[in-house]
């Protein structure tokens, strides 16, 4: 029976996030900080052409000033911290000034001149399509992703701008929801006929769509503060994960993994912005250097909008053809992606939603992905999936109607099982129980019941009901796991995961207490600086991390118990294999009185040295793992492994949700009623962690559905909604008080503690509840967008056309 | 252009007896910035869109607080917070139009600290008037919104002259609906002001938003009996349901003699940058029964003479809707 897996606990961390007292980067200062300050665009795409700071570094106090020549140059298509010559958005940085105070550092941005050279811009990744449209880069407009042969037909895989024109017939045709027969596109895949799939289909829908990029808001906006000490830098950063920051932030700052110590013992908010270092550190930790002395570069909220990156936007085409028994038999899809100022989309990963949402017997998928002089894209929770979720949604529900089934029968179909596949390449899952989840979410729900209502509520107020499905990859293999059994009994966990909110670095690390059958108490999770020696890790980003580092942790506990064994075989006779381990002691299965405790053990460890005590490693660990060992050798049983567990295919997360809502026809605001989301996650290693998911995934998946989206003026390239009053992310007024979550709770077959992820599919599969709910409410009627905001729901109950920029991105 | 969020440099100024902060008003006259609870003004100067000399915080003005029964009525002082009109019994029982509207300005935290005064005072949320460009407003020979491409899903249908922004304040309509007079001091005396009149639209004044000039303090809101106890609708229609501005808001007061409407004052807000009264409204519906049917009858005069801009043409049948409510309640 499970000691720790699937058993609630309360993370080390929360007393301080309750009380206040844990620290995250902003509140570290160290004697002779100075604080920097950054001087951003104010034009979507220019020229910067001459920089005068002289007056700004004339003011007292004022210590220095840095720019794109102190750092190595970065070519395009990268994303260089500091813009050198172009300026490719409203709000990219230019320059950084530091000063003895935030106050003087601020006033002396005001006194810095730049001179610019204005350049043509874009907002709308069609008008960039169009012919004779702008390019937001001088070198193009797209993105595109190279792959040559190398030496030794190794492959070289990099990215290139191009100039790539839509003929105006495709521009036409996409504008007008057909499609773009014609156009240029840079992602392309199909598996089997789509033709024949077409033609075998009862009925076929048809649609296009539009989905909204919006910024991620992560509450704590990405302050760092590095100093450098004996050549190491000290960098206390904000970001989603721990280890996975070490070699990319190294090599920003030229140095040996070894010389850096990255400091993170929390995080407020990533959703996907800050998984790995961005290039913005890249200022922190050199200035410092520069300086010689502790520099905290702390962002203001609006910066926070720009650099601090967002959803990729998208408009596109859809075509779905159903059989008679509700089978998927052809998907058609196009997808723009609005790349923002780095260019790429996720237009692949909306097409892996749609595989994984209905596993069509037939596909195509054609992608392109294009500049504009916005903020920069980058992950954000479900990125592709999430927001194919919600404008898919309403559309399977046209779908059924068509061949007159019911909604949920109609996924039930379609829906995908452990012998279905994701993606283009059609590859396999681990596992998958969404038919499980369906039964058990119509039941909770009371799915049958609630269609049996009337939809007149009373007065203006219908009812609409609702389902949809979320999804996203949920898991990696081959990362490290550390542990060290201590002189004193005591299980050290040493996790490299970040601490960003989810608390799976603490979840993960009950693997090891549960495989060493060790009581929590006796457990301490060593974390949140990479000098505590930390192994490597994945990124906190894709929802993976569960199952990810329960293998992980898993894996270095089996390393730890074979070494108990060995040692107490090597000291009390025996072999290995006659031992086991229980209460915290190694002992003979056939007679428990011949044994050691777990503390008396990691003295001998201590003792013998070698494997035992971490002078010796496994050759396959990686060089941060080989680093974190160096620095434990020799101070208890070291257990440490990468995670070779066999198997293959991609664990996938999903989430099935239900939504029912009362809309009121004068207005256009709805009220969610109820809400209830059934995983399939595998096993739910911490119930109380997976309940807080559920919540938050479905408040920002409201936000997706109705509220939140980007706004630019096409006129001047201005952002209208930088604020977070003016970005609408939902409030505590705007979901249900109380929602509802369950899971299949089956097991993956290939993760011992039996885990999945599930964190991103939980906006995805509320946002989809809800656009069906929407859609429903107003007799099928279909939005195509998301999100589908108040002001678009009036227009239709009022008879009115949409606005001109009707499905278009970038705009209301 | 540069983004900052720390406060600048200025004087600052805590009076704690009203006469001295006239005096003070008056000494700084255009120099000076006053502060209550400070939710419009912080945003203003740490983004550095607006920038003064001196700050003249009037908190700790204890008389410009409370809410007091006078002969006629009520009067509020300028500094209470809407949380405490929210709470007010005496409100509740007699002008309850202002509690729901103050009920539903922003989130408790902002309601907690903002005051009426400040609301009813607050500047426009023209995002681009906010982000500091140089349009008709801020003194510039420009309105970015009011253009075929802009961005103006927010603003105003009615009465748009060289500036198109909508007015934000949820208690404006509410004491316009309740006939209420503002209370204005500055270094030569007092004067009083209807509600209707403090507003001031841009036609009148690009520039300003109410009467209020350098040295003028709103010290109080006075609400007479007039209307106490009548029929009161409030609605406003906001993307969020707590800390968002109105889409449209309606103030309603209604007074009934069987059924029948003997008078009304019908107002909506954040359709103009003034609060709208709707007089063709209360004018159609007096000595009509209050139903539905004249609702539904009625309704379309509400938005005579609207203009919509590129994005804000839903706020039409949202401002006709939310006046058949009112009126069908």
């Amino acid at each position: 029976m499970s000691t720790h897996i699937g058993r609630d606990f309360t993370p080390p961390c929360v007393p301080g996030k309750v009380t206040g007292e844990i620290k995250y980067a902003e509140d570290y200062r160290r004697e002779g900080m100075v604080f920097a300050r950054l001087l951003t665009s104010p034009l979507p795409s220019g020229r910067v052409v001459n920089i005068d700071a002289s007056e700004a570094l004339r003011m007292d106090g004022v210590v220095g000033i840095f720019t794109a020549d102190d750092l190595p140059p970065v070519a395009p298509p990268g994303n260089p911290a500091l813009a050198s010559e172009y300026v490719t958005y409203v709000g990219q940085p230019i320059l950084a000034v530091a000063a003895i105070t935030e106050e003087i550092a601020e006033s002396a941005i005001d006194r810095i001149r730049i001179d610019f050279e204005r350049r043509d811009f874009v907002v709308d990744p069609i008008e960039s399509l169009t012919p004779g449209g702008s390019n937001a880069y001088p070198e193009g407009n797209v993105l595109v992703r190279t792959r040559e042969e190398g030496p030794e037909g190794a492959p070289i895989i990099g990215a290139e701008i191009k100039d790539i024109k839509w003929p105006q017939s495709a521009i036409d045709a996409i504008k007008s929801g057909r499609e773009p027969v014609g156009g240029e596109f840079t992602t392309e895949w199909a598996f089997g006929d789509i033709e024949a799939g077409f033609a075998a289909a009862a009925a076929i829908v048809e649609e296009p769509f539009v989905t909204m990029g919006y910024p991620h808001h992560s509450l704590e906006a990405r302050t760092g503060m590095a100093y450098w000490e004996n050549g190491k830098c000290y960098f206390h950063g904000s970001s989603q994960s721990q280890s996975a920051n070490n070699a990319g932030l190294a090599r920003m700052l030229n140095i040996d993994l070894a010389d850096l110590v990255f400091i993170n013992e929390a995080t407020g908010g990533g959703f996907g912005s800050k998984i790995g270092p961005y290039p913005f550190m890249a200022i922190t930790g050199n200035f410092a250097r520069v300086l010689n002395r502790p520099v905290q570069l702390r962002i203001t909220r609006e910066q926070e909008f720009y650099i601090g990156s967002a959803r990729s936007g998208m408009q596109g085409w859809i075509k779905i053809g159903v059989k008679a028994d509700g089978k998927v038999s052809a998907v058609d899809l196009v997808i723009v992606n609005d790349g923002g100022a780095t260019g790429g989309g996720s237009g692949n990963s909306s097409a892996q939603h749609v595989t994984v949402a209905y596993q069509p017997e037939n596909m195509r998928y054609r992608g392109i992905s294009v500049y504009t002089n916005t903020t920069p894209r980058g992950a954000q929770r479900g990125p592709g999936q999430n927001e194919m979720a919600a404008v898919l949604a309403p559309m399977t529900d046209k779908a059924a109607a068509a061949i007159s089934m019911d909604r949920v029968a109609f996924r039930r179909v379609n829906a995908i099982n452990s012998d279905g596949f994701e993606g283009g390449s059609q590859g396999p899952v681990t596992s998958a129980f969404v038919r499980e989840a369906l039964d058990q979410g119509r039941r909770m729900f009371g799915w049958d019941e609630k269609l049996a209502q009337p939809k007149a509520m009373g007065g203006s107020k219908v009812r609409g009901i609702g389902v949809g499905i979320g999804y996203h990859g949920a898991g990696g293999r081959g990362y490290d796991g550390l542990v060290r059994i201590g002189t004193d009994g005591r299980l050290y966990i040493h996790s490299g995961v970040g601490n960003l909110g989810t608390y799976s670095y603490a979840g993960t690390c009950r693997a090891a207490a549960e495989a060493l059958q060790v009581p929590w108490e006796n457990c301490e999770i060593v974390h949140g600086r990479s000098d505590r020696h930390l192994p490597h890790s994945s990124g906190q980003g894709g929802s993976n991390t569960i199952f990810t580092h329960t293998r992980t942790n898993w894996v270095a506990a089996q390393d730890a118990i074979s070494k108990l064994k060995e040692i107490a075989a090597a000291d009390l006779g025996g072999a290995a294999a006659d031992y086991i381990i229980g209460d915290q002691r190694v002992f003979r299965s056939a007679d428990s009185s011949i044994g050691m405790t777990y503390a008396q053990a990691a003295q001998r460890a201590i003792q013998m040295g070698g494997k035992y005590s971490g002078q010796e490693y496994p050759d396959d660990i990686n060089p941060l793992t080989q680093l974190a060992v160096q620095g434990v050798a020799g101070s208890g049983l070291i257990g440490v492994a990468k995670d070779n567990i066999p198997g293959q295919g991609q664990p996938p997360g999903i989430l099935v949700g239900f939504c029912e809502i009362e809309m009121d026809k004068d207005t256009g605001k709805f009220e969610i009623l109820d809400y209830a989301a059934i995983a399939d996650c595998g096993t739910v290693v911490h119930p109380k962690n997976f309940d807080n998911a559920m919540r938050g995934g479905a408040v920002w998946g409201v936000g997706l559905a109705n509220l939140e989206r980007h706004v630019y003026d096409p006129q001047n390239g201005l952002p209208a909604n930088t604020g977070l009053y003016q970005s609408k992310p939902p409030t505590n007024m705007d979901v249900p008080v109380q929602t509802y979550a369950g899971a299949v709770n089956i097991p993956d077959p290939q993760n011992p503690t039996g885990g999945r992820g599930i964190g991103e599919p939980t906006q995805g599969a509320a946002a989809a509840a809800l656009a069906s709910a929407i859609s429903d409410a107003l007799d099928g009627h279909l939005f195509n967008t998301a999100p589908t905001t108040t002001d678009m729901i009036i227009n239709h109950l009022a008879g009115n056309s949409y606005s001109t920029q009707s499905l278009k991105t970038n705009t209301f | 252009m540069p983004s900052h969020d720390v406060m600048p440099n200025m004087e600052l100024y805590q009076p704690v007896q009203v006469e001295d902060a006239l005096a003070i008003a008056d000494r700084l006259a255009d120099r000076g910035w006053l502060v209550g609870g400070g939710q419009d003004t912080y945003g203003w100067l740490k983004d550095r869109a607006k920038s003064v000399d001196a700050m003249i915080d009037l908190s700790a003005i204890e008389s410009l607080r409370g809410i007091r029964e006078t002969g006629d009525g009520i009067e509020i002082g300028a500094l209470t917070t809407l949380t405490e009109i929210v709470n007010s019994p005496v409100i509740q029982q007699q002008f309850s139009l202002l509690s729901d509207a103050a009920g539903r300005v922003a989130s408790p935290q902002i309601r907690n600290i903002g005051t009426l005064g400040g609301n009813v005072s607050q500047d426009v949320r023209c995002w681009y008037y906010r982000r500091g460009l140089s349009c008709y407003r801020a003194g510039g020979n420009l309105c970015y919104a009011d253009t075929p491409q802009g961005m103006n899903r927010e603003h105003a249908l009615f009465e748009g002259s060289r500036c198109v922004a909508a007015g934000a304040s949820d208690t404006a309509p509410a004491l316009v609906a309740l006939d209420a007079t503002m209370v204005i001091r500055n270094a030569g005396g007092e004067r009083t002001v209807a509600a209707e009149d403090y507003f001031v639209g841009p036609a009148n004044d690009i520039q300003n938003t109410t009467v209020l000039r350098p040295g003028d303090i709103l010290t109080a809101v006075r609400i007479p009996s007039t209307w106490a106890n009548a029929n009161f609708y409030f609605e406003k229609v906001a993307d969020r349901n707590v800390w968002d501005f109105s889409l449209v808001s309606i103030a309603a007061a209604f007074k009934l003699s069987g059924g029948n409407v003997v008078d009304s004052r019908i107002v909506a807000g954040a359709v103009q940058t003034t609060p709208r009264r709707l007089t063709n409204v209360e004018n159609a519906i007096r000595g009509q029964v209050r139903n539905a049917q004249t609702a539904e009858s009625v309704m379309a005069m509400a938005t005579t003479g609207a203009r919509a801009l590129a994005h804000n043409g839903y706020k039409i049948p949202l401002l006709q809707n939310l006046v058949k409510r009112a009126i069908s309640a």
